[in-house]
């Protein structure tokens, strides 16, 4: 079936298959930030923007964007460079393959919550996984980042 | 892998029935969450978004959820925050993370009868009801208990009232599966005790319900009820916990939850 979306600012028309999940349509077409580490829905790496709500692509169908907003780290650059370097400056940076994901949950929460308490942040990241680090870097890049204590 | 051989997005229910029961490889969309973990070949796949059925409004007397409503949607309901002690997003906000949370759906969930469900326990704890598009409308208890029928499920209604309601669960880690879940509801005398994740569905403890209604929630009787739950509904073993362990945890929780209720507002 044919789609038409908005991806990172830009009007697509694709053709895809009925079975066909987000995560591949977008990689397929370039987007290679898209990144799946776990099968089963729970490691957030994958993790894109469907009118500026955080979701799973590696999971959601392709043909539900249609008519829609979709970003991708490879559209919002300049923010997501902001906080890269706030994470790197914290040593919370490490493979780098859950980056995407989880800069993409940490700028949608930006937007969402106002001044989140530690527990507010924890809560909200609890859905991308790193199997590099304990979190701990991450948290006080969060913290910094958002200006909260 | 799933496949898919066609998809329709009807424009009514009606329209919706009609493909579902033209054959048995029919299938309603929910969120889809689950689909990729399986092997299931669609013949045509039947997607609800062009319903209308998202949203959570107050129509008189009632709450009502749409079926393609998501769990982030109940999490963050402003109406259901201050209904019930915010009981319902309580009971979802565990669940994976919030990318997973604004996919899955509550039509799906309940429909399907998941017996890890979250959902499906605090909602068993109010007064709710579910609408079918051919079975009508009915009380989720009843729909629990009936034989599966192909249907669609179109609403939830929660009974809007001063009914008092906590939500305890037990997971080995953030955001796994629950290994036991329990939720408590308190209106006037009238208490209910759910317990889920057994890891059979949720069921009402009617012995735990009744003492506690009956006796009252004295320490006493709050040891009694949590004790009847445990020894009245059934337990069985996973990769998760033992069914030894779920009756153990099951009086603790229900212990705590029925404490918990008497202290809300």
């Amino acid at each position: 079936m044919q789609i038409e979306a908005i991806i990172n600012n830009k009007k697509v028309a694709w053709e895809i298959e009925n079975d066909e999940l987000l995560a591949d349509t977008l990689r397929a077409k370039g987007l290679l930030s898209i990144r799946q580490g776990c099968d089963t829905s729970c490691c957030g790496l994958c993790t894109v923007w469907i009118e500026g709500k955080p979701t799973l692509s590696c999971t959601t169908l392709s043909f539900r964007i249609n008519g829609k907003n979709v970003t991708t780290i490879e559209g919002i650059q300049e923010e997501a460079a902001a906080f890269a370097q706030v994470l790197v400056a914290e040593g919370a940076d490490q493979c780098g393959f859950c980056s995407p994901g989880f800069i993409m949950t940490v700028l949608a929460m930006k937007n969402e919550l106002k001044n989140p308490a530690e527990e507010e942040i924890i809560h909200y990241l609890t859905g991308n996984l790193c199997r590099c680090t304990g979190y701990m870097g991450q948290l006080r890049a969060v913290k910094k980042y958002l200006g909260v204590e | 892998m799933f496949t898919i051989q066609q998809l329709v997005q009807p424009d009514t229910l009606e329209e919706a029935y009609d493909v579902l029961t033209r054959d048995i490889s029919n299938t309603i969309l929910g969120g889809c969450a689950f689909l990729r973990l399986g092997s299931k070949k669609i013949g045509t796949a039947i997607d609800l978004s062009k319903l209308n059925l998202n949203g959570i409004k107050e129509q008189g007397d009632f709450i009502e959820i749409g079926a393609m409503t998501t769990f982030r949607d109940l999490e963050i309901s402003p109406v259901l925050k201050e209904s019930f002690n915010g009981v319902l997003p309580q009971s979802v906000s565990h669940i994976i993370g919030v990318q997973f949370r604004n996919i899955v759906t509550v039509g799906a969930t309940v429909y399907s009868k998941f017996g890890f469900s979250d959902l499906l326990t605090a909602l068993l704890a109010l007064d709710t009801d579910v609408e079918l598009y051919k079975a009508g409308r009915m009380p989720l208890a009843e729909f629990l208990e009936k034989s599966p029928q192909r249907d669609i499920l179109t609403r939830v209604f929660i009974k809007k009232n001063s009914c008092k309601a906590v939500y305890k669960d037990l997971r080995n880690s953030q955001s796994d599966f629950p290994v036991l879940n329990v939720a408590v509801s308190q209106k006037d005398d009238r208490w209910r005790v759910v317990v889920g994740a057994r890891p059979l569905r949720a069921q009402i403890s009617q012995q735990a319900s009744e003492e506690l209604s009956q006796g009252g929630a004295s320490p006493a009787g709050i040891a009694s009820a949590a004790r009847l739950a445990a020894e009245e509904l059934s337990f069985g073993s996973n990769i998760r916990g033992s069914a030894e362990y779920r009756k153990a945890m099951c009086k603790v929780l229900v212990e705590r939850a029925v404490t918990e209720v008497l202290q809300c507002k």
